[in-house]
């Protein structure tokens, strides 16, 4: 369990590590929490030349309030800066909360929200949260920077949009809906305490009892998390009962190819646990709508 | 207890006195070891599990910086004398030799094939990457039943086939009480493969000193002195040149027990570059360099009457010895079928132990080792016997206990065991977990369509072994030293060396009470055979039984010669003569009868010891007695355990709701030591029910080779534990202890495996392999059905 050597810069601002990038180019890796990087470097299935650790950079680690009411929270907050923040847990409290179950707390003390996007690991809780609240992810590279749509970010396994010049800088959390309710459900892997299968549902409920909005996010059960779109579909316009969310649950799998198949779950029981916790995470989110 | 003594110590929550060095990192632990000079190394390992080796190019490693010489498995191999020992072996056994490394082919991944030698650990690491080996791999033999049939690849040609040994015997006359039966009942049953994984990896240091020849090896065993035995032989070196030093371990669970290549080759390597050597095995590295546990495959058919009698098993058990035998654990399997009757009557027993060579990382030890397998298969049994009289599984097991006035009561299997009421431990936990509520509760968990399971076992074990004839050449005694100084303070040295069970605190105890000095005044040292001169060891949970008794004899010849002492000084402080028999010990002071305040100290025999000027003519200096005690028989431990578990029937998720364990380990020296080995025990074994199993796919590649592919428990994932105990003492040592080092595992497997049954049994469930993960238990209820409110109960 000894990476192959490597350079190390700590550079103290966003500039200085897109410098560094620039100059470094493929054979630079960027250092968030290093939970996921740092044991593959070790496996040696990753080897980078040189690693820019974003730790030492103040300004990517913050949580506010954006101007139209939702969050912004700087690439490199910690689950741990998360789970305990008082704004966080006051507007989207299942974000919260959710940061609350990843890993264990060593993983919540060093793991970081960006680097949890960017590494897209299939099996990653965050990405299941950003596609239901629909982050939008801000980037920077030494010329500019642009803001992507998380619906635009998970492209395959481990594969983002992010380019290799790129860093990621802050996640926003667009403001809630009113009336809207937020839930995140999980089968835990028992040996990582990764989601096998984890459903994120965001459900707007008008005040005639009618879901105006839903978006399902669905991680663990393919390459790349996805949103669940004939479930949301279904919900949608829809007076939710007992019956429409068995309705919409049972079709939360549907959408997805290849699912994984490996020494944690089949295939079959990935796909059935998909509707499983499509269902939870809608009932729980709906209990906190309207 | 030790008779006529009063005790204060034993039987009470002393604090662990190692706690404040482990807890604050003072341990010493093997890694801990810094030499001047150190260089360290790493080893190459088979990536295939069986592969002809047709060359190895070291050439680009020997010249990478840093690094002090590069070694293969064959040069490793031409600098020992012989191979590994085996002990205990099995009549009609076949079994390869086995070198400390692969030379001409690789029999299992993680199998050492080169190693490296550098200044450091990352450049020994980087090496490795350029050592080029050229495999042919060969066809694999990974499954343990299939593994002895005539079409399988051979993976040692000189044997013929991948039989170690088929050992059929019988006991009674089972054909008899299958024939009188008014039912059977079968199963097969699967023990997974575990990864034993104690929180220390392997590790091991190695110094040479060229002038005398003398070598030092700091090893992470529980055994040292065996340690040296087995490394002395194989190095051709005396075993008065190789000392072995283990002072604190973290863990072994029996995976410390064997000699492993790694110890070889740091003396081999430390000779051969005239500097200290390292090697720190890591986490992935232990997934397939550190020997496994468990292992089999079982098939059980159980005669029953219909009033629950169990009358009679036939047993057809495949063990998975992985690709070599080591120590003795191809002998571990043969005590599932001996332990198999285990707190029953049953005297009709038919079995056939088949021992395979696979390939895969040997098997050994592991936590229970070879009884957990038995107690696994007897405590289902009594369950599949409840389902199918439809009794209650306590009064199946009431009706067939061996009553408590039979003891010691002779198996048909062999085994003597020693004291035991299972009535009382069963009562006992019963009453605990509330048992008829329980029931109640499961019925109207029923009604409404939920899943609620309610596990009952009773369980003994073997241990405290020896006598000699129970570790087949490892040796049955344990020795103790104790040493009285001139300030009256007392040392111990003890064999039995241990790996985190407390004995420093046990033993002290023990010490303190039986002769009346200060607890803090008691010194437990271990673990370094240049101190320590012999020992057998800590497994098969033997040390408080063997190591402690061997102690109380060393008192006994320590408080004589103190009493000679103490009367001479009395003598000389009355100015006159004593009769010695006035003369006794109470509450550490050595006083005259009837004279209370004539007394002396401690302090003042162990000077007077060494002083020597007022000692007695025919007396010599010095205050020290060894002792060898060997037990003359061995000890069974038992429990009653209840477990209850509620079942997701969505997911198929398990949840252990509460855990009931009485546990019966005879006199208790300390109730926090015992609790210790017991939480930690039902965790393991709880963990072996519900989660661990290791993995292969078919090319021999462990899938399972990492902590976040290999499950094991959470401390979140379990409720409080609600322990008790009985006690039942033991004859066969003064202590009257038992040995607690593995009951709680032993039980908790079959326990959490009855009650997730039992929460099925309703749908038409009557056996589910271990381990009951969510996907297992799902698909279960996608053949039975579910559980509906209103339907079946
Ligand atoms: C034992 C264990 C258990 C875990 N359990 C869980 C779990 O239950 N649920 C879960 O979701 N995760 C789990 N994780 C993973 C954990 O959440 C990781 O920390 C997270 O996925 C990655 O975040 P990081 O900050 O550690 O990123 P790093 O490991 O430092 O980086 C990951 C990747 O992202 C890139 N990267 C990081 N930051 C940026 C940035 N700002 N811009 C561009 N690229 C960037 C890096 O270059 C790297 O390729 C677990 C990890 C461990 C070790």
């Amino acid at each position: 369990m000894i990476p192959q050597a490597f350079d190390y810069y700590a550079p103290t601002s966003v500039a200085d590590a897109l410098r560094l990038l620039r100059r470094h180019g493929d054979e630079a890796k960027l250092l968030a929490g290093g939970h996921s990087l740092l044991p593959i470097m070790k496996l040696r299935l990753s080897t980078p030349q040189c690693l820019i650790d974003l730790g030492r950079i103040s300004e990517l680690r913050f949580i506010s309030e954006a101007d139209d009411g939702g969050l912004a929270i700087g690439a490199m907050s910690t689950y741990h800066d998360i789970k305990n923040s008082a704004l966080v847990q006051e507007r989207v409290p299942a974000l919260a909360a959710a940061a609350g179950e990843v890993g264990d707390v060593q993983v919540q003390n060093k793991g970081t929200i960006g680097g949890s996007l960017a590494h897209a690991d299939p099996a990653g809780d965050f990405p299941a949260l950003a596609l239901a609240l629909n982050f939008e992810l801000v980037t920077a590279t030494a010329r500019s920077g642009r803001t992507i749509a998380i619906d635009r970010f998970f492209r395959d396994l481990l594969t983002t949009a992010l380019r290799p010049n790129e860093i990621l800088t802050e996640i926003r959390v667009p403001a809630l809906a009113a009336g809207t309710g937020v839930a995140y459900k999980k089968l835990p892997n028992k040996a990582s305490h990764y989601a096998v299968v984890g459903v994120a549902a965001a459900i707007t409920v008008g005040d005639d009892g009618v879901c105006t909005d839903a978006r399902i996010g669905v991680t663990g059960a393919g390459p790349t998390a996805v949103r669940a779109r004939n479930t949301e579909r279904i919900l949608k316009g829809k007076h939710v009962d007992a019956a429409v969310i068995r309705r919409a649950a049972n079709r939360a799998a549907a959408n997805i190819e290849d699912l994984n198949d490996d020494l944690h779950a089949s295939a079959e029981y990935r796909e059935h646990l998909t509707t499983v916790f499509a269902a939870r995470a809608i009932e729980e989110a709906l209990s906190r709508a309207g | 207890m030790i008779a006529g003594q009063v005790s204060k110590l034993i039987g009470s929550r002393v604090k662990r006195k190692e706690d404040p060095r482990l807890i604050t990192g003072e341990g010493k632990y093997t890694d801990d070891v810094m030499l001047p000079g150190m260089a360290y190394f790493a080893v190459l390992r088979s990536p295939y599990a069986h592969a002809r080796i047709d060359g190895i190019d070291t050439s680009a490693a020997a010249a990478s910086p840093d690094v002090l010489a590069v070694l293969t498995g064959a040069e490793i191999n031409e600098r020992c004398a012989e191979p590994f020992p085996l002990f205990a072996i099995l009549e009609g056994m076949q079994y390869p030799e086995r070198w400390p490394m692969a030379a001409t082919k690789a029999n299992y991944v993680g199998e050492p094939v080169a190693v490296v030698v550098a200044t450091s650990r990352a450049a020994a690491r980087d090496a490795l990457d350029l050592i080029e080996v050229d495999y042919e791999p060969l066809p694999v033999v990974t499954d343990m039943e299939t593994a002895a049939d005539a079409d399988q690849p051979v993976i040692f040609a000189e044997m013929g086939s991948n039989l170690c040994y088929e050992a059929s015997d019988q006991a009674g006359d089972p054909d008899r009480a299958f024939a009188e039966a008014d039912g059977v009942v079968e199963a097969r049953m699967e023990q997974p493969r575990l990864i034993p994984n104690p929180m220390e990896p392997r590790a091991t240091v190695a110094e040479y000193e060229r002038s005398s020849g003398n070598a030092t090896l700091w090893v992470t065993t529980q055994n040292p002195h065996i340690e040296r035995m087995v490394a002395a032989k194989m190095l051709g070196m005396p075993e008065n040149k190789l000392r072995v030093i283990a002072i604190d371990v973290g863990g072994g669970f029996g995976c410390k027990i064997n000699t492993y290549s790694e110890s070889l080759i740091a003396v081999i390597l430390a000779r051969e570059v005239n500097r200290p050597v390292k090697w720190a095995e890591d986490r992935t590295e232990h997934f397939v360099s550190t020997s496994h546990g468990r292992g089999q495959a079982q098939y059980v058919q159980a005669a029953y009457k219909k009033d629950g009698t169990l009358l009679g098993m036939k047993l057809k058990i495949y063990a998975d010895l992985g690709a070599y035998a080591q120590v003795i654990s191809h002998v571990i399997p043969t005590l599932t079928p001996s332990l198999a009757p285990g707190v029953y009557g049953c005297r009709d027993i038919g079995w056939t132990t088949i021992g395979v060579f696979t390939n895969k990382i040997p098997y050994d030890a592991y936590r229970g080792a070879g009884r957990p397998e038995a107690a696994y298969i007897i405590e289902r049994v009594m369950d599949l016997i409840a389902d199918a009289t439809g009794k209650d599984p306590v009064a199946v097991r009431r009706k067939n206990f061996i009553p408590k006035d039979a003891f010691p009561y002779e198996t048909p299997t062999g085994m003597v065991y020693d004291s035991a009421d299972y009535d009382a431990a069963l009562d006992k936990a019963l009453e605990i977990a509330g048992y008829d509520d329980l029931r109640a509760e499961q019925k109207a968990a029923r009604k409404d369509g939920k899943l609620m399971g309610i596990g009952v076992t009773v369980t003994t074990e073997v241990c405290g072994f020896g006598p000699a004839a129970s570790t087949g050449g490892l040796g049955g005694f344990e020795s103790a030293t104790v040493r009285v100084d001139p300030m009256g303070k007392v040392t111990v040295l003890t064999g039995a060396s241990p790996h985190g069970q407390g004995e420093e605190t046990s033993f002290a105890q023990i010490v303190a009470d039986d002769l009346g000095v200060p607890f803090e005044d008691v010194e437990v040292i271990h673990g370094d055979t240049s101190i320590v001169a012999r020992g057998v060891g800590t497994f098969g949970s033997r040390t408080l039984v063997v190591g402690g008794t061997a102690i109380l004899k060393a008192n006994e010849q320590i408080k004589d010669k103190a009493t000679r002492i103490a009367t001479a000084l009395l003598e000389n402080k009355l100015e006159d003569t004593l009769d010695p028999q006035l003369v006794t010990l109470e509450d550490g002071l050595f006083s005259v009868q009837d004279m209370p305040d004539q007394y002396v100290t401690w302090a003042e025999v162990g000077s007077e010891a060494y002083d020597g000027q007022l000692l007695p003519e025919d007396e010599q200096p010095g205050l020290e007695a060894v002792s060898f005690w060997e037990p003359p028989g061995l000890t069974f431990p038992f429990s009653a355990h209840i477990a209850v578990v509620e079942i997701d029937q969505d997911t198929g998720e398990v949840s252990l709701k509460r855990y009931v364990s009485v546990d019966d380990c005879g006199t208790v020296i300390n109730p926090t030591l015992v609790e210790g080995q017991i939480h930690g025990g039902l965790a393991q074994g709880i963990g072996q029910a519900l989660l661990e199993q290791a993995v292969w796919d078919e090319e021999g590649q462990l899938v399972s080779g990492s902590l976040m592919d290999y499950a094991m428990p959470f401390a979140q994932e379990f409720p409080m534990f609600e322990l008790d105990r009985t006690v039942t003492p033991s004859p066969v040592n003064p202590l009257g202890a038992k040995g607690i080092g593995e009951m709680a595992t032993i039980s908790a497997t079959p326990t959490v495996a009855n009650a997730v049954v039992d929460a099925l049994s309703h749908l038409g469930v009557t056996h589910v392999d271990i381990p009951m993960t969510a996907e297992r238990i799902w698909r279960v209820l996608q053949t039975h059905g579910r559980s509906r409110r209103g339907g079946r109960s």
